[in-house]
């Protein structure tokens, strides 16, 4: 399958300001400024297909959103080089913007005053859609997500979960190939999220479309994404399938017990001694025993404070 | 690209309309903030008092009170139509980040900013025209221009002052993308358009020095020379020689704007989730 997203030795670097606290370091910053050349992501290089769900994980500032900003044309590369379904991002196209979404969990293009369809009529014009496919987008996508009449309110009396749906109907107006998702359920409760998800996989599944996804969530990213790209301090850490990435990270399976007295026991033992460990438990007598791959959070806790992720285990890293 | 996609400009028109009414949504729904700011803008009307006062004995240079009367009437309906504010708005979306989901759209930035501008037009114009039909009244026409190419040059140069104000409004707007806030830039630029405009003062009661400095300058085609024009202060030739000099200002604001546009987008950093 030939990449669609294209990463090669993507460099980014801020230039930032430094000053201390206080008046004195006010007062010198007037006249002598201080800068400090900041490397968000450094040699960066991944390739993902058409059609590929990837969840791109790292702690924070670890360059997930800079990349993403890099790979929708918004911040101009340092060096290296970023194709995007075969454009390059920096020089913003219409037939590239006209390919593509990002969605911010933080950022929203909803105008905030005015109901969701004044949106969804502007994202019409701006994406010259004709009539008919819009209607029937903006219909089919409603529907999706269960917003009935909500797009006609006005943004402002929209609940954060609302809001975020109707964000999602105007990113996906002009039916993008390519869907760059940040932190897409941010702040969103269990159900609202749950939503979202099956949503995203839906369009993934009819449209074709690459989802290239950030968030804080594990649970986004087991639901949507097979494949994991992990990056910290801008560098690639590891690339390949999430199940993999979990079996090395923390290649304990996870037991829970509830005895027959009531008492409940959770035992993290290596994939080797799972069976002895089972047959333990069962003669002290179980009233329930689950087991389960460790939590997402508890492995990505152990790849980024330890050097679980750094030592060699980048699967398909280049 | 297919040979039926239509060119980058026909889309833009096609779009266009959508964006004023959206723009025009919105400046409704702000409605009382637009009307409390809109009457801040009514310097003016304090200046015509001012004035009046002072011609009541003996003109001021050329301006008698009626003179003064359509002068300042005049100014104020200049200023509510072609006032472009949009350095703010673009200060506070380089600085949150916010310009990111401008540049995501297949539109460019500079457009859907300059609908945003006109679309608050049928709002302004709401207290323009009133004051224009009270000039009418009250000087009888007797202190504006019979010469019908003159009407024209003024509708004209409205258009014009709108495509320099918008232009220098939007530079400064971008300057936000190499400086940390460009908004003291803006307020001085506003101290001098008060100064050397003729929006205070009519020019012509500057020294002579002063005087030829601000015709000099782009501030004078602001304001100064569409009401000159429409007070028959100027004749045909001087109003023809004015427009020329307006929208050559207006080219070299838009050439600075799109120079600096391109290069400061470089550095922006779409700081914000």
């Amino acid at each position: 399958m030939s990449a669609q997203i294209e990463v090669d030795k993507l460099v980014k670097e801020y230039r930032v300001h430094e000053r201390g606290a206080g008046v004195w370091a006010s007062v010198r910053s007037l006249f002598h400024r201080r800068y400090r050349t900041m490397r968000a992501v450094d040699e960066l290089s991944f390739t993902i297909a058409a059609g590929e769900r990837v969840g791109f994980l790292g702690p924070n500032g670890a360059g997930k959103t800079t990349t993403l900003k890099v790979l929708s044309g918004l911040l101009h590369p340092t060096s290296g080089t970023v194709r995007v379904d075969g454009f390059d991002p920096r020089r913003r196209e219409f037939d590239f913007l006209r390919r593509i979404t990002l969605v911010m969990g933080q950022k929203q293009q909803l105008l905030w005053d005015l109901p969701p369809v004044d949106t969804f009529a502007m994202n019409r014009a701006i994406y010259d859609l004709p009539k008919r496919e819009f209607d029937e987008t903006v219909a089919e996508l409603v529907a999706l997500l269960e917003l009935g009449e909500l797009v006609k309110r006005p943004t402002r009396q929209l609940s954060l979960g609302e809001r975020m749906k109707c964000e999602l109907v105007a990113a996906l107006l002009h039916r993008p190939r390519v869907l760059f998702l940040d932190e897409p359920t941010i702040g969103l409760d269990v159900s609202m999220q749950a939503t979202l998800r099956r949503f995203v996989r839906d369009y993934n599944e009819r449209f074709g479309a690459t989802v290239l996804l950030t968030s804080h969530y594990m649970d986004d990213v087991a639901a949507l994404c097979p494949r994991v790209v992990v990056i910290d301090h801008g560098r690639l850490t590891y690339d390949g399938a999430l199940g993999e990435l979990v079996r090395k990270v923390r290649p304990q399976k996870r037991v829970l017990v509830r005895l027959a007295d009531g008492k409940q026991e959770t035992h993290d033992v290596p994939a080797a001694e799972l069976q002895s460990t089972i047959a333990r438990l069962l003669q002290r007598g179980v009233a329930d025993l689950t087991v389960e791959d460790p939590p997402l959070e508890d492995v990505m806790r152990d790849l980024f404070a330890g050097d679980g992720g750094r030592s060699g285990d980048k699967g398909n890293a280049a | 690209m297919s040979a039926a996609r239509p060119s980058a400009a026909r889309r833009l028109l096609r779009a266009y309309p959508t964006l004023l009414r959206i723009g025009f949504a919105e400046a409704v729904a702000y409605r009382a903030e637009f009307l409390v700011w809109m009457l801040a803008t009514t310097m003016p009307l304090v200046m015509l008092a001012i004035m009046t006062a002072m011609a009541r004995e003996a003109p001021v240079g050329r301006y008698d009170a009626r003179g003064f009367v359509a002068y300042y009437l005049v100014t104020l309906i200049v200023r509510q139509m072609t006032g472009a504010w949009v350095a703010w708005e673009m200060n506070r979306e380089i600085k949150e980040g916010t310009l990111a989901l401008r540049l995501l759209r297949p539109i460019h930035p500079l457009a859907s900013y300059s609908a945003d501008a006109l679309a608050a037009m049928p709002m302004r114009a709401l207290i323009a025209l009133p004051i224009a039909i009270v000039v009418l009244a009250v000087t009888a026409s007797k202190d504006l221009t019979h010469d019908p190419v003159n009407v024209v040059i003024f509708i004209v140069s409205l258009f014009g002052a709108w495509l320099l104000n918008f232009s220098v409004s939007a530079l400064i707007g971008t300057l936000g993308l190499y400086l940390e806030s460009s908004l003291q830039i803006w307020e001085v630029w506003f101290g001098c358009f008060m100064l050397l405009s003729g929006y205070l003062f009519p020019l012509s009661l500057f020294p002579a020095w002063l005087e030829k400095a601000a015709r000099a300058l782009p501030f004078a085609y602001l304001q100064a020379f569409p009401v000159e024009t429409l007070t028959g202060v100027r004749d045909r030739h001087h109003a023809i020689q004015g427009l020329c000099m307006q929208l050559g200002w207006a080219g070299v604001g838009w050439l600075a704007l799109l120079f600096l546009w391109y290069r400061g987008l470089k550095r922006f950093a779409a700081y914000g989730g």
